[in-house]
């Protein structure tokens, strides 16, 4: 029985061309529900090794909640999910997650250093002492999102682009092999998308692999690689030039996309 | 005043007053910041249930068997509670006034249906304890306290006090990381491998388990009231979870010390021939104290408020 289930909803294994050993993330059949409308359905994701992929769709559609339960944050009624190959609970260590930034209370009381420090988790584990190499690694990680000056404030005196800042810095500091970001660039200012964007593309340079869930449709073809539209389903899958089409796009938004954007995007791409 | 006097009649109401604040007060703490600061008034209520079927089973009103019945009938209501919230998805507080009600009610059903009133089962007495009457006769003075004739009738509730405060304290200190994690992002807590449901069980658990051991010492309005009010001020004097801390124990202990204090002596002092509640005084020392600390504590910025100003 367990057999014929697993055949029923695939394996990471078929997934073609690439060796499915080196998927960072590999999500197979996964349906979440939310009372009884699913929020996603049936979803089939290969994240590509070294590549900076978004996930894309309309408000509601599943990004958030396919990123949830791929992490086990949300438990999906089916569905099965590997990192590198393996169980997600064995490899977690190799995971960062940076949450929505509205997910969060900001009055927390809490510095923007000790926020950093929660990269450490793993390394510090329950009781591990705090030294000083750790909160070495804690400032170099604010330094490369240009948050140095900050350490010592408390993080509800932050503007929404400093905290989302501080959010990579804390994923910076799980020194991870696969960067998994929910909406890193919704409501933060220029510099801070820039900042954002320059480290992922820096982190991409040294071989991670990097998932963001995405709503601006004009930045996609500049920012990343490959694209991954879903709304409930799986619409497509692939790099920019492949998946992210006028088609794919009307296929993903339907009417709520006019006609004219998906023009002008597509001319964008070239 | 002497010690002869001071050591059997304030000593241990006392020590007893600041054991069951603080045991209150620290996990508080992180109940206030996951907004259900309110568990405390929740199992005060859930508690009668529990007295009752003991009573019932028992067929005496005695000290250990009404604190089981009323612990196990707190861990059940907040099993209960966490289901409620899970399956049904509404908020913390709408739970706990679904589920405290509920079980309270049924409490009061029980109470009726069973002839209970034959034997006067007094809820008050039976397990809302009474400060003022938590003496040490046996002691004549500060030398009492090297006595080990005389500390054999020490009353009961000052070390299961103790004991209790040192198992909600160990808790904390145990899994503190985890702790402080996961109230704060409980999505990142998740990723990490820490069991969040599992861990939001246990710090309502301890809660519980601190709860009833100071309804059965003090009462309720002083277990109501430290989970709330030294937490909520200790947050306006910092902005660091570490000193939040700090400051709540310090606020605890004030309330104790000034509540016990100013309900002996306040009256005389006023005029007044009889002294009042220490435990209605206690409580309302620590609204003092929170009020004060809304007016001047450095930290009291609105949530929400503009950043930078």
């Amino acid at each position: 029985m367990a057999h014929r289930a697993k055949s029923l909803i695939g394996t990471c294994d078929d997934t073609g061309a690439q060796n499915p050993e080196t998927s960072p993330l590999c999500v197979r059949g996964l349906t979440v529900t939310y009372g009884e409308k699913p929020a996603v359905f049936s979803v089939d994701m290969t994240v590509e090794p070294g590549k900076m992929t978004a996930i894309i769709g309309p408000n509601g559609a599943g990004k958030s909640t396919l990123l949830k339960a791929a992490l086990g944050i949300v438990v999906p009624v089916s569905g099965l999910t590997q990192v590198f190959g393996r169980p997600l609970e064995a490899m977690r260590s190799r995971i960062a997650y940076v949450p929505q930034r509205a997910s969060i209370d900001w009055d927390f009381p809490t510095r923007v250093i000790d926020v950093v420090m929660m990269g450490l988790y793993r390394e510090l584990g329950l009781l591990g002492r705090i030294r000083g190499h750790h909160r070495k690694v804690a400032r170099d990680c604010l330094d490369r999102v240009g948050m140095g000056d900050f350490a010592d404030r408390q993080i509800g005196q932050l503007s929404g682009g400093q905290q989302q800042r501080v959010f990579l810095a804390r994923a910076l500091a799980q020194d991870a092999d696969l960067y998994l970001l929910d909406e890193p660039f919704a409501g933060v200012d220029a510099a801070t998308e820039k900042a954002i964007i320059t480290v992922l593309k820096s982190l991409r340079e040294a071989g991670k692999s990097v998932v963001v869930v995405h709503h601006d449709l004009a930045t996609v073809t500049e920012y990343f690689d490959n694209v991954f539209l879903i709304n409930t389903r799986k619409v497509a899958e692939g790099p920019v030039a492949e998946a992210f089409t006028p088609e794919t796009l009307q296929a993903a938004y339907g009417g709520r996309l006019a006609t004219a954007q998906i023009d002008q995007l597509a001319v964008a791409q070239g | 005043m002497s010690g002869a006097e001071f050591v059997p009649l304030s000593l241990t109401p006392l020590l007893i007053g600041i054991l069951a604040a603080v045991a209150c007060a620290l996990p508080g703490n992180f109940l206030l910041l996951r907004r259900q600061a309110l568990i405390g008034d929740a199992i005060s209520h859930v508690v009668l249930p529990g007295i009752v079927v003991a009573f019932l089973l028992t067929g005496a009103i005695a000290t250990w068997p009404m604190l089981l019945g009323a612990a196990g009938a707190a861990v059940t209501a907040v099993i209960l509670i966490e289901a409620v919230r899970r399956l049904g998805r509404i908020e913390p507080g709408a739970a706990m006034g679904v589920i405290f009600t509920t079980m309270f009610a049924a409490g009061v059903l029980l109470l009726e249906q069973t002839d209970t009133s034959a034997v006067h089962l007094d809820v008050e007495h039976a397990l809302y304890g009474n400060l003022e009457s938590l003496i040490w006769l046996d002691a004549t003075g500060w030398s009492s306290l090297w006595d080990v004739e005389a500390l054999r009738y020490l009353p009961p509730e000052l070390p299961r006090m103790a004991l209790t405060l040192l198992g909600v304290a160990s808790f904390i200190a145990l899994f503190w990381r985890a702790l402080k994690i996961s109230t704060f992002d409980e999505g990142f807590a998740r990723t990490l491998g820490i069991h969040t449901g599992g861990l939001s069980l246990a710090l309502v658990i301890t809660a519980s388990v601190a709860a009833v051991a100071a309804f059965d010492a003090v009462g309720s309005i002083i277990v109501i009231a430290m989970f709330i009010c030294p937490p909520a001020a200790a947050r306006m004097m910092t902005d660091r979870l570490e000193r939040q801390i700090g400051w709540s124990v310090v606020f605890a202990t004030l309330s104790a010390v000034l509540g016990y204090v100013l309900a002996g002596y306040g009256p005389l002092w006023l005029g007044a021939a009889d002294a009042v509640s220490a435990a209605g005084m206690i409580a309302t020392v620590s609204g003092v104290i929170l009020a004060a600390a809304a007016r001047f504590g450095p930290c009291r910025r609105r949530a929400g408020a503009p950043a930078g100003v």
